[in-house]
């Protein structure tokens, strides 16, 4: 029994034996150019390990905020500080942003004009600023009824949390500019379609922390 | 050093990669748009008692992200195991840190809550 | 000190009284004055050592070359001897702390020379530079510059993130050395805990420092690890399953992903410190709901891991040394491989060891204290491993070799201690004692440091085409030896006599005779480092008789020696086809070790790049404005810190090519002296006739 896992676990580390099956998908660099494309595969795979290092990160961050929950100190908690609306809303802008940023990685893989795939980059790049402006805006809700990161060690808890993600969508959306910057300048190459596949990935990844800072932060907070 | 092999597929088989790329992109949205109401309906009208809110919040959270994963960022799709396997060590260490840290923590609250 | 009170002040907190010199002119109290002094040599030793090597630099015209040929260089190899540099000096620096601080355990009954202030900054530094600016630099550059040769790669997966790594960690090294110079350092200890380290008890900027040192090198390791781990994944010649990786790689694989999933809690608890020093927030504060104890929580879920990101590397040196110098195949390779991922996994699970006396329940204690013993296993595993690996080889008594017995012995010695100490019942009778301190010490010297130093003298020949001076080396290795051992065991019995660590003076006179003698001890450290210094002078003074450009000085086994001393930019003319483990050895046996390729084609290199200097450069002068509170200096490197990374993006056309016939001239002259050179047997290979090729001397392997 543990000899088959050993074995499994053998054949999955040796993986890259077999390396053609594990070209990325998205990148049609053609087969000439074979160092090119193992270097994307290897850079691909790097920044995959770099956002695991980062998730870990914000795994830190939520276990702090959940460790101080209760540290509320007397001042405001969250039933008098979150507001489920503007965050429901910042959800479905950020999971629209996600979807859209699909469609560019598409119009990207199967060459479409390069006007449609910067045309859905715009389209991300507008969701993911007015997620960042409704972002702001919470939290200067939140300031007005009191809800300083000075207040308290919850409020340091969700201030070291729900900013941190923000921060992430900001670099993100300068990311972004700079892509189309790239575009505009050096058009599709391989490294800017590099850039954008993880550029991909980076927003995808962003929208999955959100689903736990809704979860686990806002409606955890007013379940 | 063994050259990469890229199959240079058919315009047809084109056809249907792109349509099944598509298709996932708007599968995950469905799914992430139901996975997403639900919850937030829930809390909005407070629909049952709060252990058992937070407990389908935290299930639809968990199907939530393998949605996101199997969809938007096609993990497990047969040709990257390598991404699987790194994702699913990864929260297995974020799930021992982060747990980990709670139950110490949560020990160390209820020993000091003076009665 | 919140930010807001120094808004309106170009300079920040700095002023006149920022220098610790200046201070203690203007000061009438002389224990002000002679621990003022100490600190003013020292700052002095740093800034005048800093104008020597300006000047000389000056005087050979040296700048140009050091400029172009290592600074910007993206090579593994440059980067790898650079980081191995920085942690030599790094060592001067904190070997010199550790002498000073067991001189004033010496004549610490009831007072002794140095102020406890200045007693609290000599551990703190002494402990940070070690970990952080020693262990983690000696042990990234060896894995740098080894790690790409033996899986016959070109380079690193990421050239240009390897050299910003680099210089992140010498902006770090950077920042606590600025700290003799201007302010003071942290008095918190290597781990800094709060409250103590808040703005309450520690308002000055001497944890600021530590904050950012240490979170610089903390993203600098972060970026290492996933550079290594995917180089090692994604970039092994072909035909190297992971089973036919040398250990030393495999070492460095488990040390890589360790840094990638453990540096991050290090980086959120100094930056969450860093909110509640600077934006009055309150995580550890002690009031206002703020929690102290996940500091430790934190802290630890990083520090434990770390202590076996730095022994592992060490681990994979003496696997290698045992092999080579026992002129066998390594005993147990699987069981090797699996136990260093046991104990990779395993180190996530402990981190709880180091705060048994916080107070949570004894269940809690138990599990993890269960969970630490298990680690014995596997290390009991590979002990073993390297004894067999010996029996009835051909033992050579050589440097790495004395090195790598030397850590047999003792590293047993802290393992069953450790063991003790993972016992939650025995840790509350000695935690917080020099019992813990001489522990961690028998991991960190005879462990990790010696295991550094092995592997220095066993690569010097390949990295700088001559061997080290033996004779010093010998003397050096025992001086460390013993030396070590004098500083140290006393501190075991001081520990159970009561002897709590950090104390800066003590009470009991019982104390004195061991204190002396761990001072003489340490005093044969100094000695060791001493020796490591000539050794190195007199190895460069007869550098030509010690040369082995055939590359191959000690019968390696591995692919590092296949290819000439030092390398050639691009490592191997041709990437090699691996079919074995211990592949060189397979070659030399089959007689095609020295063999010319059928062709050879244009190579592909990485050009050189400033990203790496102006990146350490900025977030050095970041992290500076950060901790005086410059705040036009850090919006403003800040933003070339961001703009640098922007215009990088922009770049195309990173890579230089190596013309075939270069490539081809270069490899022939290689061949051409390896086929005359005399290959010399085993007993020879200190002398001058070692130029670098091996005879084949098959030692009969019965297993
Ligand atoms: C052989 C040379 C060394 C000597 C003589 C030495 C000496 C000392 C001394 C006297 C202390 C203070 C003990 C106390 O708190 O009472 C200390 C602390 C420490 N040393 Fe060393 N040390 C040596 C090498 C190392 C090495 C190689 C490392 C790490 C790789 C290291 C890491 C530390 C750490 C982490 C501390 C704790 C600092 C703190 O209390 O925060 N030392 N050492
Ligand atoms: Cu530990």
């Amino acid at each position: 029994m543990i000899s088959e896992l050993f074995k499994r676990v053998e054949f999955y580390l040796d993986a890259r034996q077999n390396k053609e099956i594990f070209i990325y998908p998205g990148l049609n660099l053609g087969a000439e150019h074979s160092n090119v494309h193992t270097q994307a595969e290897a850079t691909v795979f790097g920044f995959w390990v770099f956002l695991m290092s980062d998730a870990i990160i914000f795994g830190m961050a939520f276990a702090t905020y959940a460790t101080l929950l209760q540290g509320t100190a007397g001042s405001p908690g969250p039933r008098e500080l979150y507001h489920l609306g503007p965050i429901f809303i910042e959800t479905l802008l950020l999971l629209t942003s996600s979807f859209t940023f699909g469609m560019a990685s598409i119009a990207m893989k199967y060459k479409h004009p390069t006007s449609h795939l910067v045309g859905w980059l715009l389209v991300t790049l507008v969701l993911g600023v007015i997620f960042l402006g409704m972002e702001l805006d919470d939290f200067r809700t939140m300031f007005a009824a009191g809800g300083l990161p000075t207040q308290s060690g919850f409020l340091s808890g969700f201030f070291g949390l729900v900013p941190l993600h923000g921060l992430h969508v900001t670099a993100g959306c300068i990311w972004l500019v700079c892509m189309l910057g790239q575009i505009a300048v050096h058009g599709l190459d391989s490294e800017t379609k590099l850039g954008l596949l993880r550029l991909a990935l980076f927003w995808h990844f962003l929208d999955i922390v959100w689903i736990f800072i809704f979860s686990v932060v806002y409606l955890g907070g007013l379940a | 050093m063994s050259k990469p092999v890229t199959r240079i597929p058919a315009t047809n088989a084109l056809m249907t990669n792109k349509r099944r790329d598509f298709m996932s992109y708007v599968w995950g949205f469905g799914l992430a748009l139901i996975l997403t109401l639900v919850p937030f309906a829930l809390v909005q009208w407070q629909a049952t008692t709060r252990g058992s809110l937070l407990i389908i919040i935290a299930v639809l959270a968990m199907v939530q992200t393998v949605v996101h994963f199997r969809f938007f960022l096609h993990l497990g799709r047969k040709r990257k195991r390598e991404d699987l396997l790194l994702v699913l060590f990864s929260t297995s260490l974020l799930i021992i840190m982060v747990a980990g840290t709670i139950w110490i923590m949560a020990n160390l609250a209820e020993r000091m809550t003076p009665i | 000190m919140s930010w807001s009170t120094t808004l309106n002040h170009p300079l920040g907190l700095l002023d006149a009284d920022s220098f610790p010199f200046l201070a203690m002119l203007g000061s009438d109290d002389s224990d002000i004055f002679i621990n003022g002094l100490l600190g003013s040599f020292a700052a002095a030793l740093v800034v005048i050592s800093v104008m020597v090597v300006v000047a000389l630099l000056t005087r050979y015209r040296a700048w140009r070359t050091l400029w172009f040929d290592w600074l910007t260089s993206a090579d593994h190899k440059k980067i790898g001897i650079m980081y191995v540099v920085l942690a030599l000096v790094m060592l001067v620096r904190a070997i010199a702390e550790a002498v000073l601080m067991r001189a004033q355990g010496a004549v610490g009954l009831d007072g002794g020379f140095l102020s406890s202030d200045h007693f609290a900054q000599l551990f703190s530094t002494h402990g940070t530079i070690m970990i952080f600016f020693m262990a983690m630099p000696f042990l990234t550059g060896l894995i740098n510059y080894v790690v790409p040769l033996q899986i016959g790669a070109r380079d690193v997966a990421f050239p240009i993130l390897n050299s910003i790594s680099l210089w992140l960690t010498v902006a770090g090294a950077a920042l606590v050395m600025t700290s003799l110079v201007v302010g003071v350092f942290s008095t918190g200890g290597w781990f800094g805990y709060p409250p103590y380290t808040g703005t309450l008890y520690n308002p000055g900027v001497g944890v600021d420092y530590w904050i950012w040192s240490l979170t610089l090198a903390s993203l600098g390791s972060t970026l290492t690890g996933i550079n290594i781990a995917v180089t090692i994944y994604k970039k092994r010649a072909p035909g190297m399953k992971l089973y036919y990786m040398p250990l030393f790689t495999w070492t460095a694989l488990c040390t890589a992903i360790m840094m990638i999933f453990a540096m991050p809690p290090l980086t959120v608890v100094t930056l969450q410190l860093a909110l509640d020093r600077y934006l009055d927030f309150h995580f550890f504060t002690n009031g206002l709901g703020g929690n102290q104890m996940n500091f430790l929580n934190m802290f630890w879920l990083f520090g434990h891991p770390e202590v076996y990101i730095l022994i592992l590397p060490a681990f994979g040196v003496y696997s290698e040394i045992f092999s080579t110098f026992s002129g066998k195949v390594l005993f147990g390779y699987k069981s090797l491989v699996w136990a260093t991922m046991s104990i990779a996994f395993l180190s996530f699970l402990v981190w709880l060891h180091h705060f048994f006396t916080m107070g949570q329940s004894g269940h809690i204690n138990a599990v993890f204290g269960i969970a630490s013993m298990l680690i014995g296993i596997p290390t009991g595993v590979k002990i073993y491993d390297w004894m067999w690996t010996m029996l009835r080889g051909r033992v050579r008594f050589s440097v790495p070799m004395i090195y790598s017995l030397a850590f047999i012995f003792l590293f047993v010695i802290g393992g069953i201690t450790g063991i003790m100490l993972a016992n939650p019942i025995l840790d509350y009778q000695v935690h917080n004692t020099v019992f813990l301190v001489a522990h961690f010490h028998n991991m960190a010297v005879p462990g990790v440091l010696f295991g550094m130093l092995a592997g220095y003298t066993f690569w010097f020949p390949k990295a700088f085409g001559f061997r080290l001076d033996e004779r010093w080396g010998r003397i050096s290795a025992y001086c460390w030896i013993f030396g070590w051992m004098g500083a140290f065991f006393p501190l075991y019995i001081l520990g159970l006599m009561g002897l709590p660590r950090r104390s800066v003076a003590y009470e009991q006179a019982s104390y004195v005779p061991l204190e002396i003698v761990a001072f003489v001890g340490a005093l044969l450290v100094a000695a060791a480092l001493m020796a490591l210094v000539i050794q190195l002078w007199v190895s460069i003074k007869h550098r030509e008789e010690n040369r082995v450009f055939v590359g191959d000085p000690w019968d390696g086994r591995s692919l590092e020696w296949a290819t000439s001393a030092p390398p050639p930019e691009y490592n191997f003319p041709v990437v090699p086809s691996i079919n074995d483990r211990d592949a060189f050895t397979a070659a030399k046996e089959f007689g095609v070790g020295y063999q010319e390729p059928d062709t050879y084609v244009n190579i592909e290199i990485p050009q050189n790049s400033a990203m790496g200097p102006v990146f350490g450069g900025t977030s050095f002068l970041l992290a500076f404005g950060l901790v005086w509170q410059i705040w036009w200096l850090v919006i403003l490197t800040g933003l070339v810190t961001i703009g640098t990374l922007v215009v990088r993006g922009f770049q195309r056309d990173t890579l230089k090519i190596i013309p075939a016939e270069t490539v081809c001239r270069a490899h022939r002259h290689w061949i051409q002296a390896a086929r005359s050179a005399q290959p010399i047997k085993r007993s020879q290979e200190h002398t001058a006739a070692n130029k670098g090729r091996a005879a084949l001397e098959t030692v009969e392997v019965s297993t």
